[in-house]
């Protein structure tokens, strides 16, 4: 294990090839704040846009009146829905969300008409002169009420986005132990930094468009544009503009199609950027959930049977809601041996904001409910939490209660055990100094020392890594070497997790380089898949590692033509062709010189299928572990809690980038820690009470605990550089570790995120 | 765009005067930097003071320029990202890339205007220092880790250095 902390080591990093921490490439222009975020773009005689949104979780809308809009001095748009030429609804599995609202509004935020105009606040003239007249309806805001059927269909497709069943093994046993609970998860934003932004230029004359836009994945976003445009895929150019962030709020359409419309309208570029406050009600969000769990054990604590049910509230349209349902259900054991489930799982439609894509993508939710079961299990049997999931640690060969057999690395034990040895905090509540601003509540210096009691807590993790349920999932990437420069294309998402760093790594290592440029991020090329379920390091890394690999055979052909010698002797050492059982060396300048290699590559994962009535079929592709430790200080009196510590130890297969790796680790951490005590938003009859900064909280930097890593590096045998995702698993089991902990402090069974301090204090 | 428009007033930045032309009173200074004087690096993500992304300094202090009237900043000494160190990376700057506190890089500019704001005032800071002082600055990325061990850096160069 390679244990990385946070010290001072004053090192200047290397610059470069496979597992060592290069720096980004698009490092320097981002401190210098010159490298332009898709909200930074402009162009000549280019327009603002801005959109109207309902006020109402649900009604009928009766009239539109745009006609004052026009008279706003500078309008020089406004559309409607029955400005959409295409296609009028999309989505990213069933296309079942308007453009615009014509009908009927469905959530608080939904989109009813667009304006262009020359000032953004000529635009917030026009939105206001727009008349929209509706028949406010009652909402559906209880996803049981979509369980149970009681409240009439929202929606011509229903209330109900997907059931799925898991019934595998005995349906019938009963443990000599059985603990139960009911869990529930708030409504987290992704809280990306850099708002939804986009640049429309119409083609010249033509009835194309170019989009520079900040998204997860471009191809994707391209076909639904294209069908909502009513043109053809190729006549929709998508550029990747500069992403500030995403964790899987970028997935779906936001802002995309009214770019276009409008650019398109006018015959004029148009730029949109949202308010945060549009933010909050533009994009999807991690899905409040509701899980009731059942645990059946030997007397020894080892799991026979788990039963659940689990009821995802997916907002008022489809999103991903389906594949999220399907991600908790089967998660729902977690990290341990399991015979025997029944498993009863539901999405359903409300009025409330629309859910899809953040981070852990279901699982955090399972995770959550799943640990706070295996402590209650562990006090029932007795044991301590450690002890309890070293009995019942999932092994490779193991069966999920999908059936399917778990072929990937899962070095469930050993992250449990080196996490047991990673050091504790060293200083005590308040620190040695007893600074008030180490205590619970920090800098409001209300908690007393003598209150706060101090608690540990523990959680596991098992997440799918790339998609489920038969997707033909695959990236492209393209590489081209001359003249010892290796040019690397791709359509992969760059939010911020760095994969334009390992492209150049991995082109480094493999062609032997020193210089790699990177290509345009655009729909130039084919599809990368999406930046989410920790697929790009495998995916992505997989093309461009495959890519390269065909442009050095051809340059060993080269070479071996050249010199009369076999090209299967040939190997890259350092920047050098060698002849591995000659004297052949030469640089791989020198033998690119006059030579154009270029090469594309398809990297597809494993077939997966589809579940069948009973949940049974191998719907995954692999899966990744980690294992927390958190450390709270909790003022049990007023409710405070500050995270001392999280310590974590995850299955990452190889760190190709280890200072990468540390960055995943610690910001999902931080993610993982706002979700057990501070982020939630807020609705109350499907309006938003939170939607700004000020309200909605997230962790600062005195909120942040000290974070201790470790990495086990077992690579795995089914990726293509041995390495797995990292992205998602420190968010899953970190904020049931935290919740742990705070149980731990104060005795109470908490069993809602985000904990609240009514839930410390009256809980 | 070839009318210059109506000079409304004049902006000090980063060294230099710079006319604004055709303004309207209430722009924030974040929009005057960014759409009147092509000033992108600062960067707006919560339009009232929380993140602090849109950091700069006014007469030397550190301001979310998000809340600042543009007009109001008549006559004051205003620096940008673009200004702080022209040309070659400032040792701030450079840290940031050095140790990996860069990643989607949007509330980037804004802490390295904090960061460089800090260790004028404060040259060895203590960690709960800097976690106090840059607590203005919202980070989504990072769980700010390494940012802190990039200001940490500086102030151990500097020392070495003086």
């Amino acid at each position: 294990m390679s244990v990385l902390t946070g010290t001072v080591t004053g090192e200047r990093v290397a610059a470069g090839r496979l597992g060592e921490s290069a720096v980004r490439p698009d490092g320097l222009a981002k401190v210098q704040g010159s490298f332009e975020f898709s909200g930074d773009l402009s162009a000549d005689g280019f327009l603002w846009g801005a959109t109207l949104r309902s006020p109402h979780p649900y009604a009928r809308i009766v009239r539109i009146d745009v006609s004052a809009a026009w008279n706003v001095v500078g309008v020089e748009a406004v559309i409607t829905a029955d400005d959409v030429p295409g296609v009028a609804t999309y989505g990213l599995i069933d296309q079942d969300q308007p453009v615009f609202a014509s009908q009927y509004v469905r959530f608080v935020g939904e989109p009813v008409a667009a304006v262009a105009a020359d000032h953004p606040d000529t635009c917030r003239r026009a939105l206001d002169a727009i008349v929209v007249e509706y028949e406010v309806l009652e909402p559906l805001v209880d996803p049981e009420r979509a369980v149970d059927g009681s409240h009439a269909p929202i929606h011509p497709a229903g209330n109900v986005f997907r059931h799925q069943r898991i019934v595998r093994g005995d349906q019938t046993l009963q443990g000599a132990v059985v603990v139960e609970g009911t869990y529930e998860l708030g409504m987290q934003d992704q809280a990306f930094l850099g708002l939804e932004a986009a640049l429309a230029v119409p083609d010249p004359g033509g009835a194309g468009v170019e989009l520079h836009v900040a998204t997860q994945w471009l191809h994707e976003d391209r076909k639904q544009i294209a069908a909502c445009l009513g043109l053809a895929d190729e006549e929709v150019r998508l550029v990747l503009g500069g992403v500030g962030g995403a964790f899987g709020a970028r997935e779906d359409i936001s802002l995309q199609v009214h770019t276009c419309l409008l650019a398109l309208r006018t015959s004029r570029p148009v730029r949109m950027a949202y308010s945060r406050h549009e933010s909050f009600l533009g994009h999807v969000h991690r899905h409040p959930c509701r899980i009731w769990m059942r645990h059946h054990a030997d007397a020894d604590g080892k799991l026979q049977r788990v039963e659940a049910r689990f009821v995802f509230d997916g907002g008022a349209y489809a999103s991903t809601s389906s594949a999220v349902l399907v991600n908790g259900i089967t998660h729902a054991q977690g990290p341990y041996h399991c015979e025997n489930a029944t498993v009863d799982g539901w999405a359903v439609r409300t009025n409330n904001l629309p859910c899809g894509a953040m981070r852990g993508f279901g699982v955090v939710q399972a995770c959550f409910a799943h640990e706070a079961q295996m402590d209650k299990l562990a006090a029932a049997v007795g044991v301590d939490p450690l002890e309890i999931r070293l009995r019942n640690a999932m092994r490779t060969g193991d069966h999920l209660i999908t059936g399917q057999v778990v072929e990937s690395v899962a070095p469930v034990e050993r992250l449990i055990r080196e996490l047991a040895e990673m050091p504790l905090p060293s200083e005590p509540v308040g620190g040695h100094d007893l600074d008030p601003m180490r205590l619970p509540g920090g800098a409001g210096r209300t908690a007393d020392v003598t209150d706060v009691v101090r608690g540990i807590g523990w959680a596991v993790s098992i997440k799918n890594l790339m998609y489920s349920e038969g997707f033909d999932d695959y990236s492209t990437a393209r590489v081209r070497l001359a003249d010892g420069v290796a040019t690397v294309k791709f359509a992969t998402a760059e939010v911020g997790q760095g994969f334009v760093t390992l492209a150049g790594q991995i082109a480094r290592t493999v062609l032997g380089v020193d210089d790699v440029v990177l290509d345009r991020i655009d729909t130039q090329v084919g599809s990368a898949g999406s930046t989410s379920a920790s697929r790009q390091t495998w995916m992505s890394g997989g093309a461009v590692d495959g890519a390269c690999r065909l442009v050095r055979e051809r340059l060993f052909e080269h070479v071996a033509a050249q010199h009369d010698l076999d090209a299967v002797q040939l190997a890259i050492d350092g920047t050098d062709v060698i002849d591995t059982v000659g004297t052949l060396r030469l640089p791989v300048a020198e033998a690119t010189a006059g030579l154009v290699i270029d090469e594309t590559f398809e990297h597809h994962h494993r077939p997966t299928e589809d579940l069948d009535e009973n949940g049974q079929g191998n719907c995954h592709t692999a899966f990744a572990f980690a294992a927390h430790r958190a450390v709270v200080d909790v003022d049990p009196v007023l409710g405070l809690v500050k995270v001392v510590q999280v310590a974590t130890v995850q299955d990452v297969g190889r760190a190709l980038n280890p200072l990468s790796v540390t960055g995943q680790i610690e910001g999902g951490i931080a993610q993982g820690v706002g979700l057990a005590v501070m982020e939630e938003i807020i609705q109350v009859g499907g309006h938003v009470k939170n939607a700004s900064f000020t309200d909605y909280l997230l962790p600062t930097f005195l909120d942040m605990p000290d974070v201790v890593i470790g990495l086990v590096e077992e690579p795995e045998p089914q990726a293509p550089l041995g390495a797995k995702g990292v992205g998602e698993p420190p968010t899953v089991s970190s904020t049931p570790a935290v919740v742990a902990a705070i149980r731990d402090a104060i005795g109470k069974d908490l069993v809602r995120v985000p904990v609240r301090p009514t839930d410390i204090v009256f809980g | 765009m070839s009318d210059p428009g109506n000079l409304a007033y004049t902006l000090h930045v980063n060294g230099a005067p710079h006319d604004v032309r055709d303004a309207w009173v209430g722009e924030s200074l974040l929009f005057v930097l960014r759409e009147r004087l092509g000033l992108m690096g600062s960067k707006g993500a919560c339009e009232q003071g929380e993140c602090g992304s849109c950091s700069v300094l006014v007469d030397g202090n550190l301001v979310c320029s998000c809340l600042v009237l543009a007009a109001g900043a008549v006559g004051q000494d205003i620096v940008t990202i673009e200004g702080i160190s022209p040309g070659a990376p400032s040792d701030v700057q450079q840290a940031f890339v050095d140790a990996g506190a860069v990643q989607c890089g949007f509330c980037t500019p804004g802490l390295v205007m904090a960061a460089h704001s800090l260790l004028d005032r404060s040259p060895d800071p203590s960690e709960l220092e800097i976690r106090e002082e840059l607590s203005g600055n919202i980070c989504r990325c990072t769980g700010y880790g390494r940012i802190i061990d990039a200001v940490q850096r500086v102030a151990v160069a500097r020392r070495s250095a003086s």
